[in-house]
């Protein structure tokens, strides 16, 4: 059996547990540690919500002039994709 | 035309990378994007639809780019920003001696009760971007794909040229920063 985790190894290896890459000892010792410690599922859940909370932010866009350039790239290659009558 | 307003935010992150203007950069999306639309029967469904266009977006990039006399080694920049020192917690959060050394001294608390309440915080996001704004490049290029665009971490890495390891390390990094300006956020709030 491996040493247990302390916390301040925990907060090192949020991303890999949160991301799937750890192995399942490793994942068993995390989860283990995050069972009975407070403090850490705490920062979890505070990891979760950040994760959350980027998601809500707004994306950069194209310009508009770009964009409406786009729009019409894709009229005319639909067009050119319809059956012709 | 979904598609275009979904990726095109990443795809002129990455090309921006590449290319010495946010103009060239659009022009390297759009060429993309017509580059898709012409090439879309070459398609054959072996990666994502998504991942096939960052890899067309990649290469125009590539090309413009070096036409242009402009070439970023990303490998090298992404791993200079993941090989120094990095705590993703202030270290003096914790317990430096004694038995119970590693334990948090000052630990961490709840937010909030229910995650929407936070959400309707413009202030909140405004942190939030404000951080993001002050990361290196790597790290928000990489935290902005992923978690404000939603690319997946194959994608990402594809996209970039980095390997897994080296992704997850910036993303790790990222993510803690932000954590902490939420973190300061909510304690003055």
């Amino acid at each position: 059996m491996p040493d247990p985790l302390n916390c301040r190894e925990l907060v090192e290896l949020v991303t890999d547990y949160l991301e799937g890459a750890m192995p399942p000892a490793e994942r068993a010792r995390f989860e283990a540690h995050i069972a009975t410690c407070d403090g850490c599922d705490a920062y979890l859940i505070q990891m979760r919500e950040t994760i959350v909370v980027l998601g809500t932010l707004p994306a950069d866009r194209l310009s508009s002039t770009a964009e409406e350039q786009l729009r019409g790239a894709f009229r005319d290659w639909r067009a050119g994709q319809a059956p012709q009558p | 035309m979904d598609l275009v307003s979904q990726w095109s935010p990443s795809m002129l992150r990455v090309a921006r990378m590449y290319v010495p203007s946010q103009a060239v950069a659009e022009d390297v999306v759009q060429e993309t994007w017509l580059g898709v639309l012409n090439g879309i029967d070459r398609f054959e469904g072996r990666s994502s639809l998504r991942t096939w266009v960052f890899s067309i977006l990649v290469n125009r990039a590539r090309t413009r780019g070096e036409r242009e006399r402009r070439t970023i080694p990303f490998a090298a920049l992404a791993r200079q920003e993941s090989d120094d020192g990095f705590e993703a917690v202030d270290p003096s959060r914790f317990v430096s001696s004694g038995s119970d050394i590693g334990a948090w001294a000052s630990p961490p608390v709840r937010w909030w009760e229910e995650p929407e309440r936070a959400l309707d915080s413009a202030e909140a996001v405004a942190r939030i971007q404000s951080e993001i704004d002050k990361l290196p490049e790597g790290q928000r290029l990489v935290i902005t794909m992923r978690d404000v665009d939603g690319l997946s971490s194959e994608e990402v890495r594809s996209a970039l040229d980095i390997s897994e390891t080296n992704q997850r390390v910036l993303l790790h990094r990222a993510r803690a920063k932000v954590r902490k300006a939420l973190e300061d956020y909510y304690a003055d709030a």
